[in-house]
Parts: C-alpha cells; structure tokens; sequence
C-alpha cells in the first residue's frame, strides 16, 4: 500500500520493552499530569516518565502518589481540572484503584492507564494474568489488549486520541501483557513527535474545574436521578465504538499499521477456532500455520479491544464454525464460564446457529503458553466439532 | 499578608454557599464553610470528601455551592485536590491558566481515619493546597460511629455506653501533631463560637505557598445530643474548659490563641451533651478521671511548647 | 417545591451541576418549628447571628441590621440563644 510505505518511511525503527514503548507514547501525546505508584510490572512506564519530566523532556507534573488509590484519585481530579492525564499499574494496584474506576468513567474524565497485566494474589505472583483487566470489565472504562510491543505503542496513542474525543468521553485502559510485553524487547516503528502532534489534538475538557463558571462536580443523586445518570452513561458508552473503528483508520492512514477490534487468521474456510486476548494470539497463530500445514481447518480469532465487547463482529467472525474455544488467562470462581468465555457465549447467544464452545484456562500467574497448549486446545475443539458434543466445558492447559 | 480583622463588621458580606442545603438544624459546619469563602478572595475549587457536608449541600439538581466544587470519593480527598494543583500548575505552565486556590475540606472520618494516608502523602509531597477537617467526632453521616477523632468516655453507636463498656475507651488521635510532624508551615485549630480568630487563621492559611491544615471544633446536635439552639454555646465551653485549645503553629512557633487561666470545670461542657451522659454517674467516675487528665496534659504540653509555662 | 423530574435525554453527560447556588430553589423553612423574631429596637447590629448562622438564614442589611429569611430558616435557635442583647425570641409556629 504506497499510503503505508510512505508512512513507515517517516517512522524510526527502535527497540524498546513495551513499558519503554507506552512511555514514549506517553511523551510524544504531551500529558500535563502523571500520577502513579510503581508496582511490578508496570514500574519502569513511570520510572521513564519521571525521566523525561525531570530532564525536561516532558512539560508535565508528576505526582508521586503514596498508594494506587491516590494515584487514580489525583488523575480523576486533574482530568476535571482540564489536564490531559496518564497513570500506569497492574494487579493489586488495580484492585486497589477499583472504587475510582468507576467514578473516573461516570464523571466522564479521559484518562489513560497502562495496565501491565499480572495475576492477583493470593499467592503473590508478578507475572500474567489477565485478572487485573477482567475485574473492570463492567466500570466503565474503554480496554484495548496489545498483542506486541508495537500494539502497546499504537493503541497509547489512539487511546489518547478516543478517550478524549467528544463523543466519547470516557478513560481508556491499555492492556500489555506483563513481562511478556512489558519486559520484552522487540523492534517497533515510532512515528515523529510531529505527526502525534496532529493525530492528538490538544485536550478540549467538556465540564472543566473554572472559578468563573463554578459547577458542582460529583453530586449526590438518589433514587430520583441515579438510574438517569446510569443510563446517559450507558448511551454514551454503546456511541464509542464506531469511534474506535473512525480512530483505527486515522490512525493507519498516519502509520500504515491497520487495526481491528476482532482479528481474524487462517478463518475463512475454518471449520474450528481459538479465541484469546493480548500476546497469546501469537503463539496461536504459529500453532495454527503448522496445523493448516497437515490440513486441519483451524484459525485463530484475536481481540484487541475488550471493552466496549466487539460483539456484533466477533459474532460474525465466528460464523459458521463448529466448534471454538475460549482461552481466558483467569479463571471466574463459581460462574458458568471465565470472562472472556462469558462474553463470547453471550454474544453468540443470538446467533441462530452456534459453535460449540470449550473454555480454556491457560498462563495463569506466568505459566508459559506452548505451542502444544494451543495443539491442544484445538484437538479438543476438534473432536468436539467431530462428535457434535463437548466432553468438557472447562480445561486447564499445562496444569500438572 | 493582610492585616487581621478585628471586628466581624469587616467580615465580607458576599455569601458563596447558599442556604437550602439539607445539614440538620443547628448544623456547626457551614459557619465554617462560609468563613471559608469569605476570607479566601479570588478563585478558590473546593474538594469534598464524602460525608455530612458532601451529601447535605449537594442533592441533585441542587448545590449550595458558588464555587467549583469537587466531590470524588471519601478516602481520597488530598489526593484528588492534589491532582487539581497539579494539573492547574502544569496548565499554567502550559496555557497560562490561573492557578485558584485549592481547598479541601473533610470531616474526621476523611482525616483522621480513611483519609489519613491521602492526606499524608499530599502533606509529604507539598502540595499547594488548605486542608480543613471539620472534626465533629464521629462518623455522623453513617449514623454517629466512633472514629480515630472521637474523645475518651464519649458514647457513640459502635461505643455505646454499656454497662461494661462505658462508651470509648481510647485517646482521640492529635490531628495537629500529625500535621506538624509532616513539616507543614501553617496548622491552626478553629472553633465557631471565635469567628474573628477562625477568619484570620484561614486568611493565614491561605498566604502561606504549600500544604496548611485547619482543624475546626464542629459541634452536632445530633451526634452529641444538645439542643440545636446550643451549638455555640457548647462551642465555647469547649474552649474555656481547654478541652478544646486554640492554637496555631507557624514555621516552628506555637502560638495558644486563647489562652485561658481560669478553666471553666471541664463538666460544664460535658453535661450538656447527652453522648458523656453516663460519665457524670459515679460508676464512670475513673473514664471521666481520664478523659480529665487527657485534657489537662494536652493544655500543658501546649503551654510548654507555647513557651507560656 | 414539585418538578417535573428530567429523563437521562435531558440530563448532562456527567453527573455534574452546572448551575451554581441552585439549592436557593430548595426552601428549607418547611423544616421549622420554632420562629425567630427580631425586636429591632433591641438590636445592636452585633452581627453575631448573622456569623452563627448556619443556612444562612440572616440577612445582613446595609446598615448591619438583620433580618430573618423565613424561607429558609430551619428555626435552630443559635440566633436567639447567642444575642448578646436578646434581643431575638423563638416563637412557636402557629
């Protein structure tokens, strides 16, 4: 695509860790304010940003918050104030920013978390899970999943871009994998400070804290005007995903790198398919070549948006398939399926006919995702499409 | 700095809080909150913890309020009005916005107890910010809890006073100390029944670059159980009796605002309020021996580090 | 003090009250049981129930004389309790 070459011509090739790749995505999109608390794996986003600010690189308070809870609550008060804000974190902290999550989506600030994804104790674990960005599903927030250090560069600055669109107006989560991403170095395309400049621009607050026109921010509303409230924040949020999709292709038109709420591989003859989020979707697609290699009819259905849910396309991606399972790198204690099993069931529901469906649980707390884990998951999937019935609704891959 | 005020004839007229707020009768927080507005010129944002003040004067569609004012959640108050100095410092820098002043405001709950972390961390860090806590010593928006503020002997609804248990136990917290031991230039207790002192300590507070804190004596009729019609009544009996001294603390002196000589018996402010009920019985006799002693060692550390002993 | 409550269509995108001092629309002078009158003869424009008032339910005139907001007034009695001169009584609401 000539668009594309000329794009990349401008880009500069570096290597970076994904925590470097958001950090510098986070510099060249100008926040105003940063507040954090470091914590493994996402440390090294803000010991970067710190960098910057102190070396005069980046024009932008820092606020060395002493817990995650504070971080969030001084973002959610920047952001009022009409700063554009950025804060990082994963596991605890996230669980610890929870309360906040939710009042930082309903008083409609844009802020933008990194969310190096790791398990949630107990036992205290630092690798990948994806527990941190399932327990926000339902708060509000907008998550994109990186699927490579590249992904986690991108979808920074296009989280920039649609938290603080107009029609939009809500925070956005970018999920990296963590270790897997955050840690590992890979070589990506950066675009020039420039270009950034013109894809984000400059912050325009809707309600912004003003002294001369003083407004009452977070009131109390009961019974009377709760649900009201509740549902304008439900209509706003079903209007972000034609966004999304309207930011995916600026964005592509600026860089040459084309994305997709739902990624499809190998589907269109599939008869059988996994589906998985974040980094994993790599490792299935090798799985996946060398599969179609000896003919199986396999594919491989990757999300890198998880909220809003790309329902209507995941439907559709999955149509005519026999069976599929549902990779969830965490587990749902007690409910019919993990998260992202209960999504895609969901949004098959209405679809007149359906895949069978297999929940797989996989890499929980860092356990390494092989190849023969995913030869696996579709072994399952195909006998089930075989048999026409499903054994096991659940499977765990490398447990012992 | 401007000069103090002597007279309340010098108090501004212009009120920024308005009534048809929904705090209880003889509420002692919007004297407060007024002196507040009225003393601090310019632009100003409030930042509100949740509690009595957050919900009374904010029921949607209506607020009592003609400043910005932000509520976010009840823990976090510090660290939410830390985010709004820091983003209006950046946007200066940035845009050339006008800094306000930052204010936040909490009651005892939000500062002694949930809200101390936040609070720390923002003291620590210096933001440019006045921290009041209106200290009626309890959770009495849930429904007159005890907390870290509430004062030996007083009867609470998770310290009631029981046959074995006569009310709490233990030793309120010393807000001021904790605020001083940050290194904070400016901390100041307030109490209504003395409003010139309370204007020109907020005044004070308020020309001082980076984070000042307040703590102002709030009276509640409900929490305490006293006629509405006595809240400043029991307002300065607190500070006659020393039970509540007036003092401030600024870039190392202490300085006692009040200082009273001839105490008034610290019962005279105890049996008008129906939570110390039960310490005037004999059977209580040792709690209300305590909290005596509370008193006076407070009094006297102050006087010492006042220089005035 | 009936309103037609607004649906979501007519409501802001965040929770957030964009008209400042609305609650002037909320009279709380229903609340009262108690009345403050003031004797005006008596008054000696001290200005102290107008700062101990906690609505506030005291108007402070040019002249520093008072003035009781019934509209508003909860009817604590701090005023009454508090004038120096006693010069406010709390009258029963008949």
């Amino acid at each position: 695509m000539r668009v594309a070459q000329t794009a990349y011509a401008r880009q500069q090739r570096v290597g970076m860790t994904g925590n470097e790749a958001v950090a510098y995505a986070v510099k060249q999109a100008d926040v105003d304010v940063i507040a954090a608390y470091p914590i493994t794996p996402q440390t090294i986003i803000v010991e970067r940003l710190a960098e910057y600010v102190n070396n005069g690189e980046l024009n932008a308070v820092y606020i060395p918050a002493e817990s995650e809870h504070s971080a969030l609550s001084a973002c959610v008060g920047a952001a009022l104030a009409g700063a554009r804000v950025f804060t990082a974190t994963a596991s605890q902290g996230l669980a610890l920013m929870w309360e906040i999550l939710w009042i930082a989506s309903a008083l409609r600030t844009t802020i933008v978390m990194a969310l190096a994804n790791r398990a949630l104790s107990a036992p205290i674990n630092i690798h990948c899970s994806h527990d941190d960005a399932y327990a926000c599903r339902d708060t509000g927030w907008i998550q994109f999943f990186a699927e490579n250090v590249q992904e986690a560069y991108d979808l920074t600055l296009m989280a920039f871009r649609v938290s603080e669109d107009k029609r939009v107006l809500f925070p956005s989560i970018v999920n990296l994998d963590g270790f897997i991403l955050s840690h590992g170095l890979e070589a990506l395309y950066v675009l020039s400070d420039d270009a950034v400049k013109g894809f984000i621009p400059p912050k325009e607050p809707v309600y912004p804290i003003d002294p001369e026109r003083p407004m009452t921010y977070g009131p109390l509303a009961l019974f009377d005007y709760y649900m009201e409230f509740k549902k304008v924040q439900a209509e706003a949020f079903k209007r972000v995903y034609p966004v999304i999709l309207e930011t995916f292709g600026k964005y592509e038109e600026i860089s040459g790198r084309r994305y997709s709420p739902v990624k499809t591989y190998l589907m269109e003859d599939a008869e059988v398919a996994v589906v998985v989020l974040g980094s994993s979707a790599g490792t299935a697609r090798y799985v996946a070549r060398r599969l179609r290699a000896k003919g199986q009819k396999v594919g491989v259905v990757s999300l890198t948006l998880y909220r809003p849910f790309p329902a209507g396309d995941l439907a559709k991606a999955l149509r005519g398939l026999k069976a599929v399972v549902v990779m969830d790198r965490s587990y749902s204690f007690g409910s019919p399926g993990a998260q992202l099993f209960m999504d895609v069931a969901t949004a098959l529901y209405h679809e007149r006919e359906r895949p069978l469906l297999i929940n797989a649980i996989y890499g929980l707390g860092g356990r390494d995702l092989m190849p023969q884990h995913v030869e696996e998951a579709f072994e399952v999937a195909r006998e089930a499409a075989r048999t026409g019935e499903v054994k096991e609704r659940e499977i765990w891959l490398g447990v012992r | 700095m401007a000069t103090p005020i002597k007279t309340l004839k010098e108090i501004p007229r212009e009120e920024l809080f308005t009534p048809g707020h929904r705090l209880c009768a003889g509420c002692g927080i919007p004297q407060l909150v007024r002196m507040v507005l009225k003393a601090i010129p310019g632009p100003k944002v409030i930042v509100n913890a949740t509690g009595c003040l957050e919900v009374a004067t904010t029921i949607y569609p209506y607020t009592s309020w003609k400043v910005p004012w932000v509520h976010n959640a009840f823990e976090n108050v510090a660290a939410t009005a830390a985010g709004i100095e820091a983003a209006f410092k950046a946007l200066e820098k940035k845009r050339g916005v006008k800094r306000p002043k930052i204010i936040a405001l909490a009651g005892d709950g939000g500062t002694f107890d949930i809200g101390l972390q936040a609070l720390s961390g923002a003291l620590e860090r210096g933001h440019d910010m006045i921290f009041i806590c209106y200290d009626n010593e309890a959770y009495m928006n849930t429904g007159i809890q005890r907390s870290g503020a509430t004062p030996r002997g007083a009867a609470t609804t998770t310290t009631p006073a029981g046959s074995v248990v006569p009310g709490k136990i233990e030793r309120k917290k010393d807000l001021m100390g904790i605020a001083i031991s940050h290194g904070v230039r400016y901390a100041a207790t307030m109490n209504p029944a003395y409003p010139v002192d309370m204007y020109n300590k907020i005044v004070k507070a308020a020309s001082v670059e980076g984070p000042t804190v307040l703590h102002y004596f709030c009276p509640c009729p409900t929490g305490w159980r006293f006629d509405t019609a006595k809240s400043i009544e029991v307002s300065r009996l607190a500070v006659q009796t020393r039970y509540w001294p007036l003092y401030e603390y600024e870039d190392g002196t202490y300085r006692i605002n009040v200082v009273v000589r001839n105490p008034r018996p610290l019962e005279d402010f105890l049996k008008l309020q129906g939570r110390f009920a039960h310490l005037l019985r004999p059977e209580n006799k040792h709690i209300l021996e305590q909290l005596k002693r509370d008193v006076e060692e407070n009094w006297n550390r102050l006087m010492k580090l006042a220089g005035l002993s | 003090m009936s309103v037609r409550p607004l649906s979501w269509r007519e409501l802001p995108a965040a929770p957030v009250i964009t008209e400042a001092g609305s609650a002037l629309r909320y009279k709380t002078g229903s609340w009262r049981a108690l009345r403050p009158v003031i004797d005006r003869g008596k008054c000696i424009k001290c200005l102290l129930c107008w700062v101990y008032c906690p609505e506030p339910a005291i108007i402070r005139g040019e002249d520093d004389g008072v003035e009781v907001d019934y509209d508003y007034c909860k009817g604590c009695g701090i005023c009454a309790n508090e004038c120096p001169v006693k010069a406010i009584s709390m009258v029963e609401e008949g």
